[in-house]
């Protein structure tokens, strides 16, 4: 009943955004995520609509993957839009009706966050679409390794991470050991309110963490077996280097930032 | 006389947690080339001896060598466990990366082994236990067996002179047990590696070319297969079994069958009631 869990959302398909590197990928994002608030009109949305759509054509995603990254952010996107809606107090008045009132100015707002925190989740989820969350943290390790110099664990974080991505398969049948074993002895899972089911996992719990702990004991000693002293003169096997790809993906972000930036410029309180 | 690669002298160990020691006054040495097993049954300190050789821990009293080299000795403490590679019981618990090549890679990219030096390695480790087909697998699709494989490449890849493996079948299936065994001995033959195969199994450790059985922390017996598991009275005394056939010698000579000792497999067996039942053949 386990099994069938995915680990994050990677989609994994041969593509040139695959294969970027992901230290590319990961400040691309970011260079996105400030461009999405470069945006001051319904054109620029509509550019950077069209901008991952064509991501994702390159990609080999179906566009409807993006959509449905944003399905359990439905009604945050919706109490975004109605708070924006209901509460703005500065425009004109267009609907009053009794502690209600909508400006002009109330909808432009509503318009603008929901359609950011929109385009924040689809151009993040690009990110971790097409990319392994194993070579996300290699990119993250190595991004973060000048801050190693004030003490920074890069290196460690990257390693957790790892760790944690290994561990989860072995400790997920672990689980679904440990379930069948007390639904042998009579427990019950499925049934009852609320508090009855977080109830009934004490007995999955305490046994599932009683055995990580162990076997992060047994895994510390195996590392140090194997010569592991920390991040300090270590090589890798799998090396990070940036391509021809990687340039023209960034000349591709940064001319998108140079349209909306135009845009900005051409069009000053926007055609909304 | 042949090179020493691991050597205990009067060595005892006590876990800080316990006021008797795990192991007492132990001494042994074992050569170049060896396959030495040592037996026990469970708490008898065969697990600590094996921590102890990979300066896991470090001895109590006494001294331990590894190719020469003091475990105490801190500034040696990498060549030393490079050395000395181990293997442990749960094939789980020592696989560090989330696929088989980067598993492999893990020791050498600790003692920062260059990359293009590291590529060529890998492939021979994985050729070596005969797992180049798994290189890009991901461990946990992998057989109890197929794992253990992969944790010996990840030893093997860093061309150590001696493999450690601690009760290394101990949560396999019989085939899985087989493959893991068989693939030491061809290491052990093949490249001349010294094997310590600490195992509660008698019928692994009658492969070996000696047997060390460990007692309440101390040697009780030692020598050839054949020397030790002829005794089977001395060995039952100490808690453990022979392998069956010369369990089975054991009983029928009791019953006066005139079976000579040192029979191990059962093809010796059948020879020897043969010559029994054909005196003429």
């Amino acid at each position: 009943m386990l099994n069938n869990i995915t680990l994050g959302q990677y989609y994994p398909v041969k593509s040139p955004i695959h294969s970027l590197d992901p230290r590319t990928k990961i400040l691309l994002t970011v260079a996105l995520i400030v461009a999405v608030f470069l945006v001051h009109s319904l054109v620029g949305y509509a550019l950077l609509l069209l901008f991952l759509y064509a991501v994702c054509r390159v990609a080999n995603i179906p566009f409807k993957m993006l959509l449905r990254g944003l399905k359990p952010l439905r009604f945050i996107l919706l109490l975004t839009f109605l708070l924006n809606l209901f509460f703005a107090t500065e425009g004109k008045p267009l609907v009053q009706w009794s502690f209600i009132t909508i400006t002009d100015s109330g909808i432009r707002h509503a318009v603008h966050y929901s359609l950011r925190l929109l385009f924040l989740v689809m151009g993040t989820s690009l990110l971790t679409l097409t990319t392994s969350p194993i070579m996300l943290s290699d990119g993250l390790e190595l991004l973060m390794s000048p801050l190693k110099k004030l003490h920074f664990p890069a290196h460690e974080l990257a390693m957790m991470m790892s760790i944690a991505l290994r561990f989860i398969p072995t400790l997920m049948d672990e689980t679904d050991k440990i379930m069948k074993a007390q639904m042998a002895r009579g427990a019950d899972f499925e049934t009852g309110n609320l508090i009855a089911r977080a109830k009934a996992m004490v007995p999955l719990l305490v046994p599932l963490f009683v055995s990580a702990f162990r076997r992060a004991g047994d895994l510390a000693m195996a590392m140090e077996a194997r010569c592991y002293h920390g991040g300090e003169g270590r090589t890798r096997l799998r090396v990070l280097r940036m391509g021809r790809n990687d340039l023209v993906a960034a000349l591709c972000v940064a001319g998108l930032i140079a349209l909306l930036v135009l845009e900005g410029l051409l069009l000053p309180g926007g055609l909304f | 006389m042949k090179e020493e690669r691991l050597s205990a002298r009067d060595v005892s160990y006590t876990y800080e947690e316990s006021a008797d020691p795990a192991l007492k006054k132990i001494s042994l040495s074992i050569e170049a080339g060896e396959f030495v097993a040592v037996l026990g049954h469970n708490g008898s300190g065969k697990s600590t001896l094996a921590k102890l050789m990979n300066a896991l821990y470090l001895p109590t009293e006494g001294q331990v060598l590894v190719c020469g080299m003091d475990t105490a000795d801190d500034s040696r403490l990498w060549d030393i466990r490079r050395q000395a590679g181990m293997i442990f019981q749960n094939p789980d618990n020592q696989i560090v990366a989330t696929v088989v090549e980067e598993d492999v890679a893990f020791g050498l990219e600790n003692l920062g082994v260059p990359h293009d030096v590291m590529v060529p390695r890998i492939k021979e480790a994985l050729k070596a236990v005969r797992m180049t087909d798994y290189a890009e697998s991901a461990p946990h699709m992998l057989s109890g067996g197929q794992k253990q494989r992969v944790a010996i490449a990840g030893i093997l890849a860093m061309q150590p002179s001696c493999l450690i493996a601690d009760e290394a079948t101990a949560m396999l299936d019989p085939s899985g047990r087989r493959e893991v065994l068989d693939t030491v001995c061809r290491l052990n033959r093949e490249k001349g590696i010294t094997v310590v195969w600490i195992t509660h199994f008698m019928e692994e450790a009658a492969q070996a070319d000696r047997v060390i059985v460990i007692s309440d922390g101390e040697e009780a017996l030692t020598g050839t297969p054949r020397e030790v598991f002829r005794q089977v009275d001395r060995m039952r005394e100490l808690h453990l079994d022979v392998p069956h056939m010369a369990a089975l010698a054991h009983e029928l000579r009791e019953e006066g069958m005139p079976l000579p000792e040192g029979i191990l497999t059962v093809e010796e067996m059948a020879g020897e009631v043969m010559k029994l039942l054909c005196p003429s053949n």
